[in-house]
């Protein structure tokens, strides 16, 4: 296999990554509003991916970082083109981290209802916009001869790429509740695993629709079976949270997205990012790529360590595989106990 | 405003405002690392209590870091994006060797290091937060192999064929002699920006506080030690680095010290104001020979100036490189920045140094000092290493200029051509807004736990019975 196309694959297992595991804190950030009852219940939800989101959110900055360094001019073309949906990514991913780790630090309603609006829309707006950005990459933007993004801002807001804004965010919504069927106990748990049959089947019909519309215009063979197999994850995992499964409810929306991600970079093959324009230049592996001596210099490094990046990350969540209920939420918080000047 | 400017403001705001928080975060992890090893060593509860109390301060520190590293990440690409196609075959790959390495190792280390407490045998526990301290060397590693590259491109070749730099030598970008300065200079400072920290936190605690005074000034001493150390180590990597940066990059040398006209020996100015156009000077106080010794490693070596700089470099690249930046013609950076953050950069740290003797020699052979003034030395002491971190880096960067890579690639031709002055001005004035509410809420914060001084230990957190995993009890750590 060529270097190019060994990097392009490792790129959308980092994109992968990123969506599977940070999809579910995203989902369970914005349902706290909703499934959250009280404060404790509130406290339960964000202790299920303390310990975890920050891990999560770095699959996004490696990707990046992987961009940057095996396709220089996907990354160019990328994030300069997309800039203003990317800033809206930057912002809410800012707050919704500081969110995280300062909301126990300070004992006011005020103080936490103002972390909890960051949290949501913190969670919401990315949910969303990743959608929309690959719905965009997939279809094809305007790029000019000089690889150099040409559309503006309402260029990208297209029914077909804020579909795909509703499928990313639509599954995450399904599998921050599938994560939290299975990490929390109590009312909430069947709070959660309720919600999340329901979330489950209005994400089902509304990737099906994407996956489809993605199929019908870009698609080939292959991503065809990744696309059907991951509808079949999708309702594999309906089948078992109704069947009160929430493990296996819980891997179907992770395979189902995994397999989703998979296919619309299956379906962008070999381009990375296709003009629409007749005179413009689509992005390729070969075009966009760096040189053969950095692709392999990088390929060494990550033949190392990403089999160690996945073993201690799987470790984090054995560690942490405890189900959390409100029985479990010290009352005062170490974090503010004895801190109330 | 044009979009370079603008594209510059924010690089240069984002990554100040960042790098306020890194140095603390590496020197800082190191600090709690030891104290928690401590406890585990000696079993005096005085270490725990250290270690929780600075732990906190640490990840009130740490959050902020984290989240405005993301906007480093991605501004090359959204700022800067001809230059992300003419470098990111070089610069791209030590960027995701960074994250691979180092984020993933202090991400998820952090997260089980914060909840872990008796989830977690203590040894491991201790362990995660030493991992997570070699992970922001790491990071710290390559980051600044890809800055160096910018200050000294090496291990690369220019390609006409696709008109940008490619890489041919990963060890070479990686081992360039001006990261091997820069590395040890900038983590000694951060070791001194966490000593200063810990030592001004805990002086004013012995100060004002009736209670675990004994603790305090144990801590005090220990924060002033290491900043001291710190401090000589500082002292030399930036010697070095000086000599380094004469060598490679001595119109920046020139520009550090207003030097206009090349000198054999050279003085080291004290004070010199400069015509604005930086073509000569009007006044100078001076040290005959030291800038020679300081450049070169002889008093009698001979430093070139900026106007003879000026002419080679004209000969060199052409006429007028970077069009309209700096000092009415090409090759020279703004004189009275450079200058000022150069002896910016050496005065806080300097001062700073100079508390943390202070700091030694009050709290001596168990003298418990009340001065009142020392109230203010603390309150100032854990500012001083941030601020010549800050001086530092304008230092550097500006002295650069014109030039985004030494030689290759001037800063205003690497900006995006596609992005709007409309789009860049946006996001300069929201990350702005954001980055100041939220330095505020941190500040407020750290403030609020400082005062709040040691937490009281309870049984759990000194024998440390690990829970089962279906254990009903709450537990011992949650948000």
């Amino acid at each position: 296999m060529e270097l190019t196309t060994v990097w392009f694959t490792l790129i959308a297992v980092l994109w992968i990554g990123y969506f599977t595991l940070e999809g579910f804190d995203f989902g369970v950030g914005i349902l706290m509003p909703f499934l959250a009852k009280d404060e404790r219940e509130r406290r339960v939800m964000i202790n299920t991916i303390g310990p975890v989101w920050d891990g999560n959110e770095v699959w996004l900055l490696v990707a990046g970082g992987a961009t940057f360094a095996a396709f220089p001019q996907w990354y160019a073309t990328l994030f300069s083109g997309f800039y203003l949906p990317l800033l809206l990514i930057l912002l809410a991913l800012i707050v919704r981290g500081v969110a995280f780790e300062y909301r126990a630090k300070h004992d006011s309603v005020v103080w936490r209802r103002g972390w909890d609006l960051a949290i949501f829309w913190g969670s919401l707006l990315p949910a969303l916009l990743w959608g929309v950005a690959f719905g965009n990459i997939v279809r094809g933007v305007p790029i000019d001869a000089h690889m150099q993004y040409t559309g503006g801002f309402w260029h990208l807001l297209n029914p077909y790429s804020l579909l795909g804004g509703l499928t990313t965010l639509s599954l995450f919504l399904a599998h921050g509740a599938m994560f939290l069927a299975l990490k929390t106990d109590g009312p909430i748990r069947l709070r959660a695993r309720a919600l999340a049959l329901r979330l489950g089947l209005v994400a089902a019909v509304i990737t099906v629709a994407f996956l489809l519309w993605t199929q019908v215009k870009h698609g080939s063979v292959s991503s065809a079976l990744l696309f059907v197999a991951a509808a079949v994850a999708l309702v594999g995992g309906l089948l078992a949270i109704l069947r009160e499964r929430e493990g296996w409810g819980f891997a179907g929306t992770f395979v189902a997205i995994g397999l989703g991600v998979a296919g619309l970079f299956t379906a962008l093959f070999p381009n990375v990012m296709p003009t629409t324009l007749s005179n413009g230049i689509s992005l390729t592996t070969t075009n966009a790529s760096a040189t053969h001596y950095t692709l392999t210099v990088m390929t060494i490094v990550a033949i190392i360590f990403t089999p160690l990046v996945l073993v201690y990350q799987a470790w984090t969540y054995w560690v942490f595989r405890q189900r959390i209920a409100v029985h479990h939420i010290p009352d005062a918080t170490p974090e503010y106990e004895g801190v109330t000047r | 405003m044009d979009l370079t400017d603008i594209a510059r403001w924010q690089f240069g705001i984002t990554t100040v405002y960042h790098f306020l928080f890194v140095p603390l975060t590496i020197g800082l992890s190191a600090a709690v690392a030891g104290m928690e090893t401590a406890w585990l060593r000696t079993h005096n509860e005085q270490w725990l209590k250290l270690t929780k109390f600075f732990g906190k301060l640490f990840l009130i520190n740490f959050a902020l870091g984290v989240v405005t590293g993301i906007v480093q990440e991605f501004q090359f690409g959204m700022n800067w994006s001809s230059y992300s196609r003419f470098v990111g075959d070089v610069f791209g790959a030590p960027l995701a060797v960074e994250g691979l390495l180092a984020f993933f190792l202090e991400s998820t280390f952090l997260g089980l290091w914060i909840f872990g407490w008796q989830r977690l045998p203590g040894k491991l526990h201790a362990a995660c937060i030493w991992i997570v301290h070699i992970g922001t060397l790491l990071s710290a590693y390559f980051i600044l192999a890809a800055n160096s590259w910018m200050q000294h491109p090496v291990g690369y070749q220019y390609n006409p064929k696709t008109g940008r730099a490619e890489m041919h030598d990963f060890w070479a970008v990686m081992f360039n002699k001006v990261q091997l300065v820069t590395f040890p200079h900038t983590i000694i400072a951060s070791y001194l920006t966490g000593g200063a920290f810990i030592a001004g936190v805990a002086i004013w605690h012995v100060v004002t506080k009736k209670t675990d005074r004994e603790l305090y000034r144990k801590a005090a001493r220990l924060g002033a030690t290491i900043a001291l150390i710190a401090s000589v180590g500082i002292v030399f990597s930036g010697d070095i680095s000086g000599k380094v940066m004469t060598e490679v990059q001595p119109m920046k040398m020139a520009a550090a010290e207003a030097l206009y006209n090349t000198e054999k020996p050279a003085g080291f100015s004290w004070f010199t104001i400069g015509t604005p156009n930086g073509q000569s000077e009007k006044v100078a106080i001076k040290t005959p020979g030291l800038l020679s010794f300081l450049a070169t490693g002889s008093f009698n070596g001979q430093v070139r100036g900026i106007n003879q700089l000026r002419t080679e470099y004209q000969k060199k690249y052409g006429v007028d490189p970077g069009a309209k930046y700096y000092s009415g013609d090409g090759y020279v950076p703004m004189i009275p920045v450079t200058y000022w953050s150069f002896r910016l950069m050496m005065g806080f740290g300097g001062v700073g140094a100079l508390i943390s003797i202070a700091i030694l020699w009050l709290t001596r052979k168990g003298r418990m000092p009340d001065g009142r003034w020392l109230k203010w030395a603390a309150i100032s002491l854990p500012l001083l290493p941030l601020l010549a971190n800050s001086f530092g880096w304008i230092f550097t960067e500006m002295g650069r200029q014109p030039w985004a890579v030494f030689g290759l690639m001037t800063t205003s031709n690497a900006v995006s051509p596609g992005v709007t002055v409309f789009e860049a001005l946006l996001s300069l004035i929201l990350l702005t807004l954001v980055y100041g509410v939220l330095a505020v809420i941190e500040v407020g914060l750290m403030l609020k736990y400082i005062r709040a001084g040691v937490p009281e230990l309870t049984d759990a957190d000194t024998t440390n019975v690990r829970p089962p995993a279906d254990d009903d009890r709450p537990l011992a750590f949650a948000y």
